[in-house]
């Protein structure tokens, strides 16, 4: 067992782990942060997309001892005073979600995008978006969503 | 977020109420639940396709420090659970006592206190196996020497599980002896998965003080798990709940029961404890129910200026190892009977034959409505076969033939009587939104310049809401659904149904609906689903049907509550019933719109010290059971464009126009995210997704690494339009809808493909057509796609 500290959406947590843990099954067993959830098991689908000190990782590839010392915002950590992040409200107002499963990592994976680039194109978000797979909405009111959430205007 | 009075009261785009919890991280879905004590299983499940079973040592696994429990094939034979049924009156190993049957197979079961260490005894679990030779290929699975699968059923001596067939053989075969043409097409109908991003779990509590079993479930149909698990485990059914809460997507995967949920309950049983048990991505890929798997031979016969005449089917159905399709009982090919399309035909026969090989089982899931997703791509591809041989436009040979508004309702040569449509309306508008005459101007310019662009049209007829239950019923249980609506003092409403959302957006359009009827506002009315103790007996969603039958029953629901309030606002008002009228939302007296009174008035009143008139109970409460008098029949015209790299058989998809008729839309902003998501699993099926095996029977898509789903650079931006023709016999004129787009799209995608290869010579491909599959098929040497044999 190994002990580490770890910020996760605002609040500090110390415990003792398997160093085999990973990150998603810390968060969610563990803190019972069950926001996040896990949709493959390749690290391919980016349900348990996560900000990690400032980068966005799948938490199903990390393990948790990595995260010693870090700060993690899960989609848990977003919405401030109950007053959404802008990608949350655009999800909704675009109808960006179905079932919901893949929206916490697609959400997580667009903040970063637009972290990095404010203003993107269409396209841009296609491949910003390409390591989340969704399987109801067909992507594209994901998209326009991004679009709008980044304050451009979305035809249709 | 959209204040009340900005949303509609009623039918209209309407935001979702699901998603307030959803894009804040606050569902919950199965993993999500924690109880105390709650224990954790794990599956060991068979390397090999087929081999006896010589023994089992479990010792060094239950002398882990954590394990609870190890369950075997034995154990359960004990307890009369080896077997379960399945929907389809076959049988299914829970876990495998005699023989393993298909790779990744159940074999034991361990209960342990956390999911790491239940995987770690897995590994301690030793296993001798007898190989044995397999049988994966389909179409060899009745040769006279195919080793016998299923020797553990009676009298089975063979790999044969049913011959089915629809339609007149001996008119069809006149017809075609008259016919100026006859195009044959052998094709495949590959081996999917639906792969829902959450993959199947459970989480069984049996409590032994009260006797009575909790089971949160990765269920589309709750109630029948239900019943099912009290047929299976004899635990009396008013002591079984089966919870299905948030879904992370279903698709027609999750809805029959899978050893694993059985496990868990038998874990529960055994250590008093509750016990969670959650597959992996490529458990769920390798165990769980596949889609498709259809070998089709198809002849289509006309005359030669393309009046089309009559289409002749064969069938070979890979069923895998264990018949557990998941369909209406009288019809084991599903609805593969509606494969004459949207065609008026003088004749049409179908047969099809089930068999068993060493694969998992399966066959309708996927939004395939019953094998309606294998009944249109055959037809599809016939009629664009059909174009290519008369050498007519694909478009223009299906303008000619499609059935004409005034035919409808239409009976077809196999039985079905469709409810409506105006077929050459929807096609003209997707021919307008492609501009489709500069399509193929274009297409001849580039074909000048040896470029490939292929387009492809596809136009299906669904048929969805199964069922009337004289004619439907799953394991007996007849396909009818229930529905309950009561309307609180203050004015407010819950409705409780017996089907399941999994992100169709139930909890908001059930509401629509009830709104619509009442004019009470959606955000005032809680859909309540999935808990069995809280909701009506009814069969669940699937095949598109929550709208055609459980939709019917909210409207007819609230017809009765409205009637019921119209009683007692002629109490309040001292008039009688039929001096009043109604408006959304109030009942007033005839010629004296002053006087009326609203619906949170009369609840009120409904539950005050108001007299009532002889026989009215007072509350504001009804129900009802929906039996549909038919399905329902939407339909749509689809037209791809495809760019194919002729070096590498890369093909981009660069436009997908959609035009959907489901008749009247209750959300259209729902419909058309329906919409796009079939669009996807169609082109993800078109041309990537597939299940093969290599010749052992080892299974070759069983994980994301290799089974390939669309990313959001695959997918192009879709192009939608909408023509509204409503079903004459549905309360509010809806139509199911939502598999519609995988039903109708991937035959758009593989006849754009084949268009654009068609100067190489190229006149089929079977999907998916991956790159290596169209580069040989520009080859002349066509690949088996299901099949890891070159």
């Amino acid at each position: 067992m190994t002990r580490i500290s770890v910020k996760v959406d605002g609040t500090a947590y110390e415990d003792e782990v398997e160093p085999r843990l990973l990150l998603v099954h810390y968060l969610r067993d563990h803190l019972g942060l069950t926001g996040t959830p896990i949709g493959c098991d390749t690290s391919n689908c980016g349900a348990c997309t996560v900000d990690l000190d400032g980068e966005t990782v799948k938490s199903c590839s990390v393990l948790a001892v990595q995260a010693d010392g870090s700060e993690v915002t899960t989609i848990q950590g977003l919405a401030h005073d109950g007053e959404w992040h802008a990608l949350q409200k655009a999800f909704h107002e675009r109808h960006a979600l179905q079932c919901g499963y893949c929206t916490p990592g697609m959400i997580m994976a667009a903040r970063d995008l637009l972290r990095e680039n404010p203003a993107p194109g269409p396209q841009e978000v296609r491949e910003a978006l390409e390591g989340n797979l969704c399987r109801c909405t067909g992507y594209q009111n994901i998209v326009r969503a991004v679009l709008a959430a980044s304050g451009q205007e979305v035809s249709s | 977020m959209t204040t009340t009075q900005e949303r509609p009261v009623g039918f209209g785009r309407m935001p979702r109420k699901e998603d307030a919890r959803f894009v804040r991280g606050h569902g919950t879905y199965v993993d999500d639940v924690r109880l105390p004590g709650m224990l954790y299983g794990a599956i060991l499940r068979s390397p090999l396709a087929h081999a006896r079973i010589l023994s089992v040592d479990t010792s060094a696994a239950e002398a882990h420090p954590k394990v609870k429990a190890v369950i075997t094939g034995q154990t359960l034979a004990g307890l009369g659970l080896a077997w379960m049924p399945t929907l389809s009156y076959d049988t299914q190993a829970v876990l495998a006592t005699d023989k393993v049957r298909f790779q990744g197979q159940e074999v034991a079961f361990v209960v342990a206190e956390d999911r790491y260490a239940a995987r770690d005894a897995l590994e301690l679990i030793d296993v001798e196996y007898e190989p044995l030779p397999p049988v994966v290929d389909a179409r060899r699975a009745l040769d006279p020497d195919a080793p016998v699968i299923r020797d553990d059923k009676e009298h089975q001596t063979d790999n044969h599980i049913f011959d089915w067939s629809a339609g007149d053989k001996e008119r069809t075969d006149e017809v075609f002896a008259g016919a100026d043409v006859v195009v044959a097409q052998d094709m495949l109908y590959p081996r999917v998965h639906p792969a829902p991003l959450e993959t199947c779990g459970t989480v069984a509590d049996m409590d032994a003080i009260t006797g009575k079993l909790t089971v949160w479930s990765t269920s589309q149909a709750p109630h029948a798990h239900r019943t099912i698990y009290a047929m299976v485990a004899g635990i009396p059914e008013h002591k079984i709940r089966i919870i299905s809460p948030d879904i992370g997507g279903g698709f027609g995967n999750k809805v029959g029961i899978y050893p694993g949920y059985v496990c868990a309950v038998v874990g529960s049983i055994v250590t008093g404890k509750p016990v969670k048990w959650v597959e992996d991505r490529s458990e769920n890929l390798m165990s769980t129910s596949f889609a498709r798997d259809y070998h089709m031979h198809g002849e289509i016969a006309a005359t030669r200026d393309g009046k089309i005449r009559g289409l002749r089917v064969q069938v070979i159905a890979d069923h895998g190892a264990f018949n557990a399709t998941a369909q209406p009982t009288q019809f084991p090919a599903g609805f593969f009977g509606v494969f004459t399309g949207s065609y008026d035909l003088a004749a049409a026969y179908c047969g099809v034959t089930g068999v068993y090989t060493n694969k998992a089982p399966g066959g309708v899931a996927y939004a395939c409505s019953f094998r309606v997703t294998e009944a249109v791509y055959l037809v599809e591809r016939m009629v664009d076969r059909l174009a290519d041989e008369l050498g007519m436009d694909p478009a223009e040979l299906r303008m000619r033939n499609l059935l004409r508004p005034g035919q409808f309702p239409y009976r077809t040569q196999t039985g079905w009587e469709y409810d409506s449509g105006d077929y050459p309306r929807a096609l003209r508008l997707a021919m307008d939104m492609a501009h489709y005459e500069d399509l193929r101007h274009e297409q001849a310019e580039r074909r000048e310049r040896g470029e490939l662009m292929g387009i492809g049209v596809s136009f299906f007829t669904e048929a969805v809401g199964a069922g009337p239950r004289k004619h439907m019923d799953i394991l007996g249980l007849g396909m009818a659904d229930g529905a309950e609506l009561r309307v609180h003092p203050t004015g407010k409403a819950v409705l409780r149904i017996s089907v399941q959302t999994q992100g169709q957006g139930h909890e908001t359009t059930f509401a629509q609906i009830v709104a619509e009827e009442l004019g009470i506002p959606p955000d005032d009315i809680e859909v309540v689903h999935g808990d069995t103790d809280q909701t009506p007996f009814g069969l669940g969603t699937y095949g598109s049907r929550s709208t055609p039958v459980s939709g019917a029953a909210a409207a007819v629901v609230a017809r009765k509550v409205r009637e019921r309030a119209r009683l007692v606002a002629s109490a309040m008002l001292e008039v009688n019933p039929d001096d009043l009228e109604w408006e959304k939302g109030r009942w007033f007296v005839a010629g004296d719109p002053d006087q009326g009174r609203t619906m949170a008035e009369i609840a009120l009143a409904a539950h005050s010290n108001l007299e009532l008139p002889e026989g009215v109970e007072g509350h504001l409460d009804a129900s009802c059971v929906y039996n549909p008098p038919n399905l329902t029949f939407p339909f749509g015209a689809y037209i791809c464009v495809a760019d194919v790299d002729a070096a590498t058989g890369q093909v981009k998809v660069r436009r997908f126009v959609a035009v959907d008729d489901c008749g009247n839309r209750i959300n259209p902003m729902i419909v058309e995210g329906q919409v796009h998501g079939g669009l996807a699993d169609g082109l993800g099926m078109a041309l990537m997704q597939v299940i093969a095996f290599d010749e052992d029977g080892n299974c070759l898509g069983g994980s994301f690494m290799d089974y390939l789903l669309p990313t959001s650079v695959e997918c192009p931006s879709w192009e939608l339009g909408e023509t509204v023709t409503p079903s004459p016999h549905h309360p509010i004129g809806a139509k199911g809808v939502g598999e519609s787009a995988t039903v109708g799209s991937p035959a758009a995608v593989v006849n754009a493909v084949v268009d654009a290869l068609k100067p190489l010579g190229v006149r089929h491909v079977d999907m998916p057509l991956t790159p290596a599959a169209v580069w040989r098929a520009a080859q002349g040497r066509p690949l088996r796609t299901d099949l890891a044999i070159t």
